[in-house]
């Protein structure tokens, strides 16, 4: 009966886990070239990972 | 005192020192027969689904728990026996605005169990609402929602203590923080010590970069005050208490709102210029563009609510699903690996605790910034 919400839902994790994955995994490469950027590095990577995070909640609350 | 001096491997020796303590949670039940006649009871649960079946098994009891947790609750318990009745905490005030003003104690609720009745008008609680009933307390249901009537509820419920509790700490923490400096001859003392650099992380890592050197100054009382709000009571979420007051859409939602109002009434000209007629675009893309523009005004308060309520309530939801698997697996090993995981991950809502006070903050102080923005004059020659 929740077959088609919990696939959904799967996807949404699938998605909002390679994003946040490419994030964080770029973010180590900047930081490995920059040490010293690494701060501002950070604070960029937490904001994009906000914000794909926050479209990843909205639709699991949708699904 | 120091209990060791080496942290880590003092904690993880507790930690299997305590695992076998796990074990002596369990009734003397076999587990191979406990998990069947979970699985078989889940079954029958199923069939009957929406006949409000009293939950019997382990599984659903758990979800019942968890679905209790989450809702504001009229009463602070701490704990309840389910088999003799009893209820440890204090009853709340209960203040309903129903031909004036009904204010009485939420003892006479029982725990949702009874009827109350005050002034000659009898209240039932049902799901930690407060519905109009006669005296007999019956509730007339359609779709399985109750259609009484429900007064205005304005009551002091446990949310309402726990933010009250935070509001009067960070009252008295803070006072004693700026009383210190004048005191000591610019240097924080006690507890102060400890808040005084994030208070400067605040400022110099979230406040300037994010609005400007210029104007950061009238946003930092609202900075400061969101991401302290937030963390104590996302720390205050993760003690025993059993608050879940950040895991409440209606509290995000405020905050939420008060950084829209914020953003809305203390942005400049060139803010509404960028949202309704964008410099250095085309002009038929203007007209496409302003709508989405104008959206994304609302969409953005609406992102920080659903950010800050969902990471917390998924926390709370993981985190008591695990703990509920020890009296489910009712094994030795089985137990002793939930309570493990359920102890990393008590560590990593600490840090998702810290995470989601400072993403709100930057977020906020980005959304002021972006109301604060001087007009750049490069980019109208482009």
């Amino acid at each position: 009966m929740q077959i088609p919400t919990i696939v959904g839902a799967g996807l949404i994790v699938i998605g909002a886990g390679l994003g946040i994955g490419r994030i964080g995994g770029s973010a180590m490469d900047a930081i490995a070239r920059q040490p010293e950027a690494s701060g501002k590095i950070q604070t960029a990577m937490l904001i994009a990972a906000a914000l794909i995070e926050g479209i990843g909640f909205a639709a699991l609350f949708a699904s | 005192m120091v209990i060791s001096n080496k942290p880590l491997r003092f904690i993880v020796a507790t930690l299997v020192a305590c695992l076998p303590l796990m074990s002596f949670a369990n009734p003397e039940q076999d587990s191979v027969k406990v998990k069947t006649e979970v699985a078989h009871e889940v079954k029958t649960e199923e069939a009957h689904e929406g006949a409000h079946a009293e939950p019997t098994d382990v599984k659903s009891e758990i979800k019942e728990f968890i679905n209790h947790h989450l809702l504001d609750s009229h009463s602070f318990t701490l704990n309840a026996d389910k088999e003799t009745g009893s209820h440890n905490g204090f009853s709340l005030p209960i203040i309903l605005w129903d031909n004036g003003l009904q204010v009485f104690s939420s003892s006479k609720f029982h725990y949702g169990e009874e009827t109350a009745e005050h002034n000659g008008n009898f209240y039932v609680l049902h799901h930690e609402k407060i519905y109009k009933t006669e005296a007999d307390g019956a509730l007339t249901e359609e779709h399985g929602h109750p259609t009484n009537v429900k007064p205005l509820d304005l009551s002091i419920t446990k949310s309402v203590v726990g933010i009250l509790f935070v509001a009067i700490l960070m009252f008295f923490l803070f006072k004693g923080l700026a009383k210190s400096y004048t005191k000591n001859g610019g240097i924080a003392s006690g507890a102060g010590r400890i808040f005084e650099p994030i208070v400067l992380y605040v400022r110099d890592e979230i406040a300037i970069p994010n609005i400007g050197e210029k104007n950061y100054k009238k946003y930092m009382s609202y900075l400061l005050t969101i991401f302290f709000f937030i963390l104590f009571l996302n720390i205050l979420g993760l003690t025993p208490l059993g608050f879940n007051i950040t895991g409440n859409i209606a509290i995000t939602a405020s905050l939420a709102l008060l950084t829209y109002l914020i953003t809305t009434f203390s942005a400049n000209k060139n803010y509404w210029a960028h949202i309704f007629w964008m410099p250095g675009v085309p002009t038929p893309m203007k007209f496409i563009l302003a709508p989405i523009e104008l959206l994304g005004t609302i969409i953005k308060p609406f992102s920080l609510m659903i950010r800050l309520y969902a990471n917390i309530l998924a926390g709370h939801v993981v985190l008591m699903s695990i703990i509920g698997l020890m009296f489910i697996f009712k094994s030795w090993i089985g137990s002793s690996l939930s309570f493990g995981l359920a102890f990393v991950l008590m560590i990593l809502e600490i840090l998702v605790a810290f995470l989601q006070a400072y993403i709100f903050t930057m977020l906020s102080a980005l959304y002021f910034g972006a109301g604060n923005e001087e007009h750049h004059h490069e980019e109208a020659h482009h």
